[in-house]
């Protein structure tokens, strides 16, 4: 960040930094940024602007934030988080991104390293074969549109209805897998014919699937991984994916008619992408149903993935993926909006939660957790690269007086794409990291060096700053052994 | 890399974890062509899409901007849904009552042989221009992959 921008901040915290309203003539709140000296530093002058962009929609309540892994999207930042009155504020689909409930999901398994690492390459070449990557994509579920629908309403539930995972997963799941405001009459024909051969497919660009491992001295919340049967060793596997193209066709067919729709309600906005509409009127509505089906598929997207995981262990152990111990830990949404209850000056409100690239995490005690884990807190499971690995974390009630219950989501990028590509070649790439103990299998060279750790922040140092701000804490740290980059 | 050669250049310093490209063209139709190519070569190495297959897609806009837009959405929604993939664009553009395109794409269905590159997931408005100089037209465009 220029030096100039950043001694506009004030310091609220160690690791919070504020803009005021003025910044900007229509700015409604300040603006919020977590992140250690390092970290503010090294972040892009863009999410400065975009943040404060958001901070000037209307409705927008307490502070527009972006957390310590953001870094400049379209419209609103990666990282973002922004709440609405949802009588006076908007809801818009650049807060939410074009992959609708993007997410990630952790499985466990009772195998440790030793007994994975042998099998390895098989593990990871069958995990390729079963679950598809890459541009387009198909999946092996066949669906009419009927089914589709039922789907995009069911999630993950109509996925175990059909024999693709266990019912013991839906508790283990974000909203129990479905959100249940999702109206398939919202939802155009393009977005059917672009969704309806995707199921069970991961896409592409930062989407993966990793087989990863708890390091000795990185389970830093002994309690918690015991509740959550995870132990030094241990192997596990973690999925990021979101809607596929059924979801990026909804964001953009809304955002066609948003922008129309702001002329109608008198709305104006800095940047095209932050077309809104309010939250009550009738496109507002129409897009909050038709996200919900979009989340929905993507739960559903992540089911049918599970499934194949499963299936894949089970044909390389040659074991029952029960007696593999292979239950959820959970599956978290990072790019969506949802109606929560939240406490501003002192009065419980239902707000209008904006996460873009931002996950919910709720402390102890809170309704919408599952029985199995209310006690705990939200677990949160954030992403890092395909080189440095990821963290399992747990939600705060000062998250819930903060930041609307809301933290990280990965670790955030600090070099562009096109860089990444121009400071290795794919081939070399996967070379490297299997010297280092890393087996990787893609669809994409170019789309492999695009992802290289070197391209991403210290996720650590991110981890770090959202526990020093007292928002999640961390569980354990995962690395990565084996790796499907789709 | 000259960008007449290709007809387009990938911009930096614009989306960091997206693409941006910059077309150009001496009029519309090549301008919308390069465009496409842009597109699809994030996608995949073109060299390696056998142009098997045609597809046409007609349009009609207020603006060369929405045409344009809808155009390479158009290309997105037809990579998934149908599977395809396009090497070689004819495309023509003109002004009647709104503006009007009619483009003949040939390409293939995803196959095992092509390069792929990275899935377009949709072409954004962030940045998004359509300019005109003495020497032709030139589009921004940021797609998020």
């Amino acid at each position: 960040m220029n030096p100039e921008l950043l001694r506009q901040f004030s310091k609220v915290d160690d690791v919070v930094w504020e803009l005021p309203k003025t910044f900007k003539h229509d700015m409604q709140v300040p603006a919020r940024i977590y992140g250690t000296p390092s970290i503010m530093k090294d972040m892009d002058d863009t999410v400065v602007d975009q943040l404060t962009n958001v901070a000037c929609l209307p409705g927008i309540q307490k502070h527009a934030y972006c957390m310590a892994d953001g870094h400049s999207g379209y419209g609103f930042p990666i990282g973002g988080v922004a709440a609405f009155d949802p009588d006076k504020g908007v809801i818009s689909p650049g807060g939410i991104g074009f992959d609708i409930n993007c997410g990630m999901r952790l499985i466990k398994t009772n195998l440790k390293l030793k007994d994975v690492q042998p099998k390895i390459k098989q593990l990871v070449d069958t995990l390729f074969k079963m679950v598809p990557a890459g541009v387009g994509g198909r999946g092996f579920v066949r669906m009419n549109p009927s089914q589709m629908k039922d789907a995009m309403q069911g999630g993950a539930k109509w996925c175990v209805e059909q024999g693709y995972g266990w019912e013991s997963d839906i508790g283990r799941i974000e909203d129990f897998g479905a959100i249940d405001h999702a109206d398939p009459a919202k939802v155009s024909q393009k977005a059917l014919g672009r969704g309806i051969n995707q199921l069970g497919t991961l896409g592409s660009g930062n989407h993966y699937l990793e087989v990863q491992t708890i390091r000795k001295g990185e389970l830093f919340d002994a309690k918690a991984a015991k509740r959550f049967g995870l132990e030094e060793g241990q192997v596990v596997v973690m999925v990021h994916c979101g809607s596929r193209g059924f979801g990026h066709q909804i964001a953009t067919d809304y955002l066609n008619v948003f922008g129309p729709a702001m002329k109608s309600h008198g709305i104006t906005v800095r940047d095209p992408e932050l077309a809104c509409a309010p939250f009550r009127s009738k496109e507002g509505q129409a897009y909050f149903h038709a996200m919900a089906c979009a989340a929905n598929s993507a739960f559903a997207n992540r089911q049918v993935i599970t499934h194949q995981i499963r299936e894949a262990f089970k044909h390389v152990f040659k074991e029952d993926p029960k007696e593999l111990g292979m239950e959820l830990i959970y599956d978290v949404a990072h790019n969506i909006a949802k109606l929560e209850k939240h406490k501003l000056n002192g009065k419980n409100k239902e707000v209008l939660v904006h996460r873009k690239g931002a996950t919910r995490c709720f402390g102890p005690g809170r309704a919408e957790l599952a029985p199995l884990y209310r006690d705990l807190g939200q677990p949160v499971i954030v992403g890092g690269s395909m080189e440095t690995g990821s963290y399992l974390l747990l939600g705060t009630k000062k998250a819930e007086e903060e930041t609307f219950g809301s933290t990280m989501h990965g670790s955030g990028r600090t070099m562009s794409r096109t860089q990444a590509k121009h400071a290795i070649r794919g081939e070399q790439l996967q070379k490297d990291m299997e010297k280092r103990g890393i087996y990787v299998r893609t669809t994409t060279f170019t789309g492999l060096a695009e992802e290289a750790g070197f391209a991403y922040k210290d996720i650590s140092e991110v981890v770090r700053t959202m526990e020093i701000a007292g928002i999640s804490k961390p569980v354990c740290a995962l690395r990565p052994i084996g790796n499907v980059k789709g | 890399m000259d960008v007449m050669k290709k007809g387009f250049r990938v911009l930096e310093g614009i989306a960091m974890a997206d693409l941006a490209f910059e077309a150009v063209g001496k009029d519309l139709s090549e301008l919308f062509e390069h465009a496409a190519l842009a597109v699809e070569s994030a996608m995949v190495d073109v060299k390696t899409v056998k142009p098997k297959e045609t597809t046409t897609i007609t349009l009609e806009k207020d603006s060369v901007e929405t045409l344009l837009y809808e155009f390479l959405s158009e290309l997105v929604y037809v990579k998934d849904a149908e599977q395809m993939l396009f090497s070689e664009f004819k495309v023509s553009v003109a002004k009647n009552k709104g503006w009007q395109l009619h483009a003949h794409l040939k390409g293939d269905t995803i196959n095992k042989k092509m390069k792929l590159g990275t899935d377009v997931k949709a072409i954004t408005l962030h940045q998004f221009s359509v300019t005109q100089d003495k020497k032709g037209w030139t589009a921004r465009v940021v797609v998020d992959v």
